[in-house]
């Protein structure tokens, strides 16, 4: 699987078919762990680093679950390719844009991923459709315990898994789950809902943009502490709560059929129609766009477009998957006009109109 | 160093420790007052149930640490790894996994301030599958922490000594402090099995 091959493919946790799938996107758990005998990584030399990697890399491909991964150098990447990654959501921004020997190790339906050198020496992350975060657990679970039985983690008997930021020190476990919430937000109910989790220690934050201000109405919630409370009782804190949110949102879109569908109606269809006929249409707008046609299709108003054709579309018309589909670079102009192209084509004929113009 | 807000000295850096990034402040008496005040009267952060407030290092660090205390402070470095609690404090991120013990005591409040919590409940390393230590030391801290860690975090410093040796071309020292690495490596890490 090279990365050529990824840009085709669609993610298990994009094809919008886990539980709650309309509102909950996907659900991750991420595990962050060093090992005993190097520095951390900010400290470490670029030797060390190269060491570290090829440890932690030669390890993890002789574990039952590390068989099934393909080893991505992150470091020798084209910054397209490690984009694309990014885009993905199988490595951090930040692990894209470092600098030194760094790498991923990704499995073919992109649930697991295992970023080496990241501000960690090893990051493992397990991401689920839907709001699963269970399944991510215990999926993330046997992944940890193999590596540590061949791994010697960085650990201390009161402060745990010890990490290079004491903020995730402890379990090093942050749990997410990434919400479309276009309901709250039209009914300006969201800044509440921020707030009432801010109160027990639970972040928000919007994806695809600056700081709380979210793209495309898509929020992500996860644990802030990571110590004192075991992991099974952070998974819970999250999971505990998405439930009452998701219940707020559908009560919110509730409330607009009800009290304004032909403004609804009017929103959705305005937004689908623009995503058919703009002829050059920015990253930002596509997102807005396609969140409010997301909305109208989980709400009935547009009957002739599938979710996990919104979701492939999320990720599809972000820069690098648009360069890598049409096989060359293009600056913001000309992206804008691929965009453009690109949805005007895929709303036409389907993802097999585009596919056969990609040599 | 001049305060961020005005033309004062600063005499207090503030390194706020949000989940995930980092912010540095430096503010002179006036403004450091007024910004303490600030985040711990208002903002989002809920100040019931004991939850730490969003205060920096300041609020964590003793009362009555002074600038000059701090400064000292700042001065000590950690054995392995070398790296100074004043880098420390500016970049947010530690130097490696011994620094949790060299600055154990320091750590402690700002760790309670971060997570409301300074003792770990959750998993633990089951690795025990490496050779025993025979002696009463190495099982009370097997019970504790997998075994061969201290000496293992050790390489780290052996290792720095290592280059150091190199840079004095002192290849003689170089060559033990290598051959130091590889016997605590090879006793504490588990051999790589390879397929077929």
């Amino acid at each position: 699987m090279k990365i050529d091959t990824l840009t085709h493919s669609i993610g298990e946790w994009l094809r919008g078919t886990g539980p709650e799938s309309d509102i909950v996107m996907s659900s991750r758990v991420r595990l962050a762990r060093n090992v005993a005998n190097y520095p951390f990584v900010s400290r470490a030399s670029e030797q060390d680093r190269l060491e570290v990697e090829k440890m932690l890399r030669d390890r993890i491909a002789t574990v039952p679950v590390g068989r099934a991964l393909e080893y991505i150098d992150v470091g020798h990447l084209q910054e397209v390719d490690r984009q694309l990654l990014v885009e993905r959501q199988l490595i951090s921004r930040e692990h894209a844009e470092a600098q030194g020997a760094r790498g991923v190790a990704i499995d073919v339906m992109e649930q697991v991923s295992l970023m080496i050198n990241e501000e960690d020496h090893l990051r493992i992350q397990c991401m689920h459709s839907g709001l699963d975060l269970l399944g991510a657990w215990e999926q993330i679970k046997v992944v940890d315990d193999q590596i540590e039985k061949i791994v010697p983690y960085a650990f201390h008997p009161r402060f745990g898994y010890l990490t290079a930021c004491p903020t995730n020190v402890g379990t090093g476990i942050r749990v997410s789950v990434m919400l479309h919430l276009p309901g709250l937000v039209i009914t300006r109910q969201i800044d509440m809902v921020f707030r009432s989790l801010h109160k027990i220690s639970l972040a928000v934050r919007g994806l695809y943009g600056e700081g709380s201000q979210a793209m495309g109405d898509f929020y992500q919630i996860s644990n802030q502490t990571t110590l004192g409370r075991t992991e099974e009782e952070l998974v819970q804190q999250v999971g505990d709560v998405v439930p009452v949110i998701i219940d707020y949102e559908r009560r919110a879109r509730e409330f607009l059929v009800r009290e304004t569908q032909q403004n609804v109606h009017d929103q959705v269809s305005r937004a689908y129609g623009i995503l058919r006929t703009a002829q050059t249409i920015s990253a930002e707008e596509t997102m807005q766009l396609l969140s409010r046609v997301r909305m109208g299709v989980l709400l009935g108003f547009i009957g002739d477009v599938k979710i996990a054709d919104i979701n492939a579309l999320l990720v599809r018309t972000q820069p690098a998957h648009l360069q890598k589909l049409r096989g060359v670079e293009l600056d913001t102009n000309d992206r804008n006009i691929e965009r453009a192209r690109y949805l005007r084509q895929y709303f036409e004929e389907g993802d097999a109109g585009n596919r056969s113009s990609v040599n | 160093m001049k305060c961020q807000q005005c033309d004062k000295q600063a005499v207090f850096h503030i390194t706020e420790l949000e989940a995930g990034a980092v912010r540095e402040l430096h503010l002179c008496e006036d403004h450091a007052r007024t910004y303490l005040n600030q985040s711990e009267g208002g903002g989002g952060a809920s100040d019931d149930e004991g939850k730490p407030k969003a205060g920096g290092l300041t609020g964590a660090l003793d009362v009555g640490q002074t600038a000059d205390e701090l400064a000292i402070l700042d001065q000590r470095a950690c054995d392995h790894c070398g790296i100074t609690f004043f880098e420390f404090r500016n970049q947010g991120r530690l130097g490696c996994p011994h620094d949790y013990v060299q600055f154990e005591k320091e750590l402690e409040p700002l760790i309670a301030n971060i997570h409301g919590m300074i003792e770990h409940t959750g998993r633990r390393p089951s690795r025990g599958a490496t050779a025993g230590s025979a002696n009463a030391e190495g099982a009370a801290a097997a019970a504790a922490l997998p075994e061969g860690t201290d000496e293992l975090t050790g390489v780290i410093c052996l290792r720095r000594e290592m280059k150091e040796a190199i840079s004095r071309e002192d290849y003689e020292k170089a060559s033990e402090h290598r051959d130091s690495i590889k016997a605590i490596e090879e006793r504490w890490i588990p051999p790589l099995h390879q397929d077929g």
